[in-house]
């Protein structure tokens, strides 16, 4: 008895996602994102392809933080050798650095605007067209309206859009599948070794739709995402002088 | 299809100008005149200055004899030609195929389009109405060779239309002068009593060659149709071209778009079939006032997608001002490449930088907001960070060098290194602490030096110091000192990147 009513709660959540848009993910070409522990977070335990993902961030640092985590992501979908964009109005991405997250950076179309307004109409055009791998977008903020537009255009095109905000100022509801905040954590070194490790952030899913939030320490190593265990990041030795 | 010409005569260029700048010349005897060793010669005459018996090359003190009220302008040697440059381009709305006829004429291919007008007849009074209602009188003819049709237009007294393969009947009367001769081969043939065409016509070539040279025949065949003549069109013709002409001149933006996409319709459908695509096209429309609005557009790609060229096109419809009017709208293809189809279809599914839709998605973009604002980057051998990328010129550019992975490089680089202040223990260690933006940064990791030097050929400066550095809250940065640790010698620290 309990199982027929879990089914049926569970083809009820399918339909219902379906509706809002998020089809299931047959024609993907079973590109998969490998997040490790994070991926229990999302409906279906994938992580949402055709669909815009939202990132706070302030500052300088933090842009890099995720800067670094949307490349990681972005070099698995252009595996299959779609090209991205790239749309900000102070571009200070450096090119030669995404290689280093799996992306061949001369794939990446870099388009830089002045105006809010432009780089909306852009990122909506962008994820309209069919055949790009993923639409990353800098902005200050987005409003719930032009969040709406844009997860109205990938629901077409099945393209992936990353937003990131760089100033948001208050938290407000946006149409995008989900928000995430990266920020960097100290790196480690094997066996207590003086120097600079792999890139190490926390990454907290403040908001998934139809999925459970959560916070996780993720380090990028070797081409891939690495999850690591939060008592190893307090565990961490006492800091050490270089040099 | 019989070639058919059309040849215009301005019969008093300068002066019909002259009378529509200055109206009020309308009813006067005037004459243009250019100093010429140290007396003013008249260089044109209105018609009624020529009613009154001055002509054209006397001096303009013996025609103020003959008619003191006179009125005599400053001729611009260059008017002429000037002048017909811009009637000719006003031609094109009756085909695209105009040349000029130095001094006074215009020569049109008309071949196949009179039918558009209803005929020959109108086709002519259509030009000559409104070149009149431009201020410009003009004698007209129609022929199957331009010779004939410059002759009749010139000296003919009746109809201006020579029917298919009637040139000897219709120069039969006309007088010598009427086949473009040399002056001197006129003087002669009057002296000989050869005062009409038909006078000589028959005579034997070799008498005719012995006696007037071999320019004389050849000038005789080219009016009967017996040799090609040379016809240099003002602008050459595109060979993918198509023109709509307009019952009502069109002045709404409506108007304008059907235009647009009833012309590129039949082009793309020519192009499709020969397998080719545009990659820059032009749309003019011909406004009444002579005026020409244009619109251009360029592709990455060839293209002959309706759809996709018509979007392009809409974004800059709107910088058309039609004014008092469109009467003709063209739209040419200027550049036009190869391509198959069996190539699209594999496009269509690429998903790359060769993909349909992305090379489609940049033109509208270039189009919106300009090709410089549209990047991509391409590895240069270079270690100095800010040369080691390159601008691509195009998406199709390829890598002449691979992407470096060997030496740490932060994800986010600020376009000029900015300076910090650092505590650091020389000579050679990474700094401890560092103070950016007002805030203290602790150093807890760091990696280096990488010593990167000037590339004295392109820049002169000192050589720099990198170090990755990692501070307590984790997050990591790109420092570097400029030039050495030397006493006296001031150094500088700068931040120039952002680790992920």
């Amino acid at each position: 008895m309990t199982s027929t009513r879990k089914d049926i709660i569970a083809q009820l959540q399918k339909d219902m996602l379906s509706l809002q848009g998020f089809k299931p993910m047959a024609d993907d070409n079973g590109v998969e994102i490998e997040l490790g522990p994070i991926k229990s977070a999302f409906p279906n335990a994938r992580f949402p392809l055709g669909a815009v993902h939202e990132f706070i961030c302030n500052g300088a640092e933090d842009a890099a933080a995720t800067g670094g985590f949307i490349a990681g992501v972005l070099g698995t979908l252009m595996q299959q050798g779609g090209a991205a964009l790239w749309i900000s109005a102070s571009r200070t991405i450096f090119p030669p650095a995404l290689k280093f997250f799996g992306i061949n950076p001369d794939k990446i179309i870099f388009i830089d605007l002045s105006k809010e307004k432009d780089i909306l109409w852009v990122m909506e055009e962008a994820l309209k067209t069919e055949g790009i791998a993923a639409v990353t977008c800098e902005m200050k903020e987005i409003s719930f309206t032009a969040s709406r537009r844009l997860q109205l255009a990938v629901e077409q095109s099945r393209v992936t859009g990353f937003i990131l905000c760089r100033n948001q100022r208050n938290l407000s509801t946006t149409a995008c599948v989900t928000r995430w905040k990266v920020s960097s954590l100290p790196s480690a070194l094997p066996g207590a070794m003086p120097g600079v490790g792999f890139p190490r952030w926390n990454i907290e899913l403040l908001k998934v739709r139809n999925g459970k939030p959560g916070t996780w320490q993720v380090e990028w190593e070797g081409g891939r995402f690495r999850h690591v265990l939060r008592v190893a990041a307090i565990l961490q030795e006492p800091q050490k002088k270089t040099g | 299809m019989h070639k058919r010409f059309v040849t215009i005569w301005f019969r008093s260029l300068r002066t019909d100008w002259f009378t529509t700048r200055q109206p009020n010349l309308q009813n006067m005897p005037f004459v243009l005149a250019l100093p010429d060793q140290g007396r003013l010669v008249i260089t044109a005459v209105n018609e009624l200055a020529k009613a009154q018996g001055v002509d054209k090359g006397m001096v303009v003190a013996d025609a103020r004899a003959i008619l003191p009220s006179l009125q005599v302008l400053n001729d611009h040697p260059e008017l002429s030609a000037k002048l017909l440059r811009k009637l000719a381009d006003w031609c094109i709305r009756y085909t695209p195929a105009v040349a000029i006829d130095e001094p006074d004429g215009l020569t049109l291919d008309v071949t196949g389009c009179t039918h558009l007008w209803g005929g020959e007849a109108p086709f002519l009074k259509d030009i000559i109405t409104r070149l009149k209602r431009l201020g410009y009188h003009i004698k007209t003819a129609i022929a199957d060779t331009i010779g004939t049709a410059w002759g009749v237009a010139r000296f003919g007294q009746d109809t201006p239309i020579v029917e298919n393969g009637g040139q000897a009947s219709a120069l039969f009367l006309l007088p010598p002068e009427a086949l473009r001769l040399e002056a001197d081969v006129v003087e002669r043939l009057y002296k000989l009593g050869l005062s009409q065409v038909s006078k000589f016509i028959a005579m034997p070539r070799t008498a005719l060659r012995r006696r007037f040279g071999q320019q004389f025949l050849k000038r005789l065949d080219q009016a009967l149709g017996l040799e090609e003549e040379g016809f240099i069109p003002v602008q050459a013709v595109e060979p993918y071209q198509e023109r709509l002409p307009c019952l009502e001149p069109i002045v709404t933006a409506t108007g304008i778009a059907i235009a647009l996409e009833r012309l590129l319709g039949t082009l793309c459908h020519q192009l499709q079939q020969e397998e080719k695509g545009l990659r820059i096209a032009i749309f003019k429309g011909y406004r009444m006032d002579g005026k020409i609005e244009k619109v251009e557009i360029g592709t990455n790609r060839p293209s002959h997608n309706t759809r996709h060229l018509f979007k392009l096109f809409e974004d800059k419809l709107c910088t058309i001002e039609p004014d008092p009017g469109i009467e003709l709208f063209i739209l040419e293809a200027q550049r036009v490449e190869p391509v198959t189809p069996a190539q699209q279809k594999i496009w269509e599914g690429a998903r790359g930088l060769d993909d349909i839709g992305l090379s489609e998605l940049m033109d509208r973009l270039a189009c919106k907001i300009g090709p410089n604002r549209i990047h991509r980057y391409v590895p240069d051998e270079h270690y100095w960070p800010e040369r080691s990328v390159k601008t691509a010129v195009s998406l199709q550019e390829e890598l002449t060098t691979a992407w470096r992975v060997d030496r740490p490089r932060p994800i986010q680089l600020l376009s000029t290194p900015q300076l910090i202040e650092v505590t650091a223990p020389i000579p050679d260690y990474p700094p401890m602490l560092f103070r950016y933006k007002g805030i203290l940064h602790k150093i807890t990791r760091a990696d280096g030096p990488e010593r990167i030097e000037q590339e004295w050929w392109l820049q002169q400066g000192q050589h720099r110091d990198y170090y990755c550095v990692e501070d307590e809250a984790g997050c990591r940065y790109w420092l570097f000192r400029s030039g050495h640790y030397a006493p006296g010698k001031s150094y500088q620290w700068f931040i120039h990147g952002f680790f992920a």
